[in-house]
């Protein structure tokens, strides 16, 4: 028998400092909804993987990565052909980085069609559009640092955009830039945001969201519940860890798939060193998932009644963006009855202005 | 004819800025234009009138004491009276300060020099005088597009007098310099690609002192822009030749106006140039082969390299350094077809020497990329078959557990 003092054995020993058995007792009982449209919850994993690969490349670019105009193109040039399978990486980070957006999107668009921002979890769907805001702000700040001249003249058409916003532009612009122009000190900071700024607040964020998830579990949509409930059953579950847990895992492998089949046979491309000096080169055009916005502004007159049309674009943009936000409450009236039509309908108006927009956006 | 006068008098302000156009504005035809050209003229936008040139009073809103000859009025202006006449300001240093500080006052000397103001003092009205070329009544800067004299208007406005058969026909000098101008490398740059620095009529002849260049100036006449080609040929073995032959240097192989693009069929084959003195199995024959031997040989090496990079950069492959060196390459090329205006094999040799290692260097690069490319592939290959086995096994074991304890893992009444 041993005694108070012995140390005890291995599982013993991480059972007192860790409390697995509340976390096995958790994974135990937590459970996913099986209806058909499970699919859908794939896609907020599938999300936090391509995250963890951005990560875990990102921090391997750092270590030859060199952030001041004369060096960074270079450097990024040497990663692709010095080091050893620096080009992997380097497209891996840059594909992963769209497909993650891609994939946000795709889980932002399946709460909303499976109304899974109802009450209890309007506060899960405000970090989620919090943890979409800071993806687009990791690309918009990574897309300038390989300080190639694409991505620098959409840095410059970007932050002009910024300096149109009423009252504070001038001074945001000027934040952003370092100075009156895109130059060596916009490459700095834009650098610092996205390895320092963006990581720390997205690694909260997305902790306070996985908390949220947690807590509330995942929502099964009302007309699943309303279909089982008839038949006088709870829709049915499948235990998240192994049942569920094992299908993300495929579909991760899947996703590394086409990853790894997007960075080998489209390596990402270089392009050809910034000319801060050179003008800017024809069809000049920000990243796939800011096409829409941008062709919309093209679209506006330089002038709307009195107002500079820059100007009314971005209003527009802006209160579109808060009546998104806002989704989870004015989705329910006074009466606590769902306005399920005007949701569906408003993501449906979106998806299509999203996808006709881009698409018009890259062919003309 | 009453009312006509009535309508001209009330058309007519009492007291005009300028009554010369003021009345000539009013007018009709060839009394209208010049007062309606006047508008987009320099002269106007400076301030200067009609009678700065034409005498009379501007000041003046009766057309009799207007154009009086008491006034200075003289009407039209004799051709060679005119260059004169624009002299009167442009070659007054003080004067042209004022408007124009930056611009040249010697164009009457030029002109004087020219074989049209030779021709014009001795008589001769037909030749060109300052109006011909810059046009008259509505005379616009030279950078102005419009200008006749924009470099890029300058060869048609030569050849308006210069290719008119009929025009030219006391002259005994031939009228197709501005058809053959037309195909020489030299329009092309101009017209087709907008370079206005590239050489027109005035560039070789003058403007203001246009004259042909004399036979033993055209190497310094093109010199002035092939700077490398004159100093290479002024030490060659031709340069001694042709001046005893009485041969223009450059022309006796490029041509005057025809300048065509150079190429190395110029050196050897059927149309060669230098076949016109060397037989092919003369010492100079063979080496003007050698020379076109070795350019040819460096241009399809370069041209080798160019197409495994392209197809090496369009599957994706980083191959910017080898195209980079691939332009050091090209420089290497543009190098010998200079060099051979030193007609020595050993200098087109020096320059293809280069040209070719850097070939054969972007040319390897272009087949290791493919070959990364190849290995790249094969280890996707190999990825995907692991991650399909891993996929599968995961299936599997999701089948065997939800298959051995259907009740454990399908949870009800949650």
């Amino acid at each position: 028998m041993a005694s108070a003092t012995e140390p005890p054995q291995q599982s013993g020993w991480l059972e007192e400092r860790l409390g697995l058995a509340s976390i096995r007792a958790f994974l135990a009982h937590k459970t996913v909804p099986v209806h058909a449209h499970t699919v859908w919850y794939y896609f907020g994993g599938i999300t936090l993987f391509l995250f963890v690969i951005q990560v875990l490349t990102g921090t391997l670019l750092l270590l030859y990565y060199r952030p001041s105009p004369a060096e960074a193109y270079e450097s990024v040039q040497f990663i692709m052909t010095r080091v050893q399978f620096g080009w992997l990486v380097r497209s891996i980070h840059s594909w992963s980085a769209n497909l993650m957006i891609l994939s946000a999107f795709i889980h932002m668009f399946s709460v909303v069609f499976l109304r899974a921002f109802r009450r209890p979890r309007e506060l899960t769907w405000l970090s989620g559009i919090g943890l979409l805001g800071l993806a687009l702000a990791f690309g918009f700040s990574g897309y300038l640092l390989p300080w190639n001249t694409i991505s620098y003249f959409a840095t410059k058409v970007g932050t002009d955009m910024a300096a149109a916003v009423p009252v504070i532009g001038h001074s945001l612009a000027r934040f952003l830039r370092g100075g009156n122009d895109v130059g060596g000190a916009t490459l700095t900071r834009f650098f610092g945001f996205h390895v320092a700024v963006l990581p720390g607040i997205t690694t909260l964020l997305l902790l306070a969201h996985l908390a949220l998830v947690q807590k509330h579990g995942m929502s099964s949509p009302q007309w699943a519940v309303d279909q089982y409930s008839r038949k006088g059953q709870p829709v049915p579950q499948m235990l998240f860890f192994p049942n569920f847990f094992l299908r993300e895992l495929m579909a991760w492998y899947a996703a590394l798939g086409v990853l790894g089949s997007l960075a080998a046979i489209f390596p990402w491309e270089l392009g050809v060193k910034a000319d801060p000096f050179a003008p800017a080169p024809a069809g000049i055009r920000p990243e796939w998932y800011f096409l829409a916005p941008f062709y919309t502004l093209k679209l506006i007159p330089s002038h709307v009644w009195v107002f500079e049309g820059e100007l009314v674009g971005l209003l527009g943009f802006g209160l579109l963006a808060l009546w998104w936000v806002a989704l989870p409450f004015w989705a329910v009236n006074r009466q606590g009855v769902e306005r399920t039509r005007w949701v569906t309908g408003a993501g449906v108006a979106l998806v299509a202005y999203l996808a006709t927009f881009s698409a018009l956006g890259y062919w003309r | 004819m009453r009312y006509g006068v009535l309508a001209f008098l009330l058309a007519v302000p009492l007291t005009a800025a300028d009554s010369c156009v003021e009345c000539h504005s009013v007018l009709e035809g060839k009394l209208q234009a010049p007062a309606k050209a006047f508008a987009n003229d320099i002269h106007a936008r400076f301030g200067f009138s009609c009678a700065d040139c034409h005498g009379g009073n501007r000041n003046e809103t009766d057309p009799e004491a207007a154009m009086s000859k008491a006034r200075g009025f003289v009407g039209k202006i004799p051709r060679t009276a005119v260059p004169e006449r624009c002299a009167h300001c442009h070659s007054n240093a003080s004067l042209m300060e004022k408007y124009k500080p930056r611009q040249r006052v010697d164009q009457m000397a030029q002109y004087r020099t020219s074989v049209h103001g030779k021709r014009l003092a001795s008589g001769d009205v037909k030749v060109a005088t300052c109006i011909d070329c810059h046009s008259v009544h509505d005379i616009r800067e030279v950078k102005d597009p419009l200008s006749p004299v924009h470099p890029l208007r300058l060869p048609e406005t030569c050849a308006r007098c210069h290719a008119d058969a009929a025009h030219m026909a006391g002259y005994k000098i031939p009228t197709d310099q501005f058809a053959s101008y037309r195909k020489s490398v030299h329009w092309q740059a101009l017209a087709k690609r907008g370079d206005l620095s590239a050489p027109s009529c005035a560039s070789c002849h003058g403007n203001h002192g246009a004259q042909p260049p004399e036979l033993e100036s055209v190497a310094a006449v093109c010199g002035t822009c092939h700077v490398m080609m004159e100093d290479l040929y002024k030490k060659s073995p031709h340069q001694p030749v042709f001046a005893a032959m009485g041969a223009g240097g450059c022309v006796v192989c490029h041509s005057n106006h025809e300048i065509r693009p150079p190429n190395v069929g110029m050196l050897a084959g059927p149309n060669a140039v230098c076949s016109q003195c060397h037989d092919a199995t003369s010492a100079g024959g063979i080496a003007a082969a050698d020379m076109a031997q070795q350019i040819t040989t460096l241009d399809k090496a370069l041209e080798r390299s160019d197409q495994i990079l392209a197809n090496a950069q369009q599957s994706g492959m980083e191959v910017s350094e080898a195209l980079l060196r691939q332009r050091e390459g090209r420089e290497n090329l543009v190098k010998a077809a200079v060099a051979v205006h030193a007609f020595r094999t050993a200098a087109v040799q020096k320059p293809v020497k280069e040209g070719l290692a850097i070939a054969a260097e972007t040319y390897q690069a272009g087949v290791s990329a493919l070959k990364e490319r190849r290995t790249r592939r094969q280890g996707l290959s190999v990825s995907l078959i692991a991650i399909a086995i891993t996929m599968l096994g995961l299936w599997l074991a999701i089948r065997t557990i939800e298959g051995r304890n259907t009740q454990t893992s399908q949870l009800r009444g949650r």
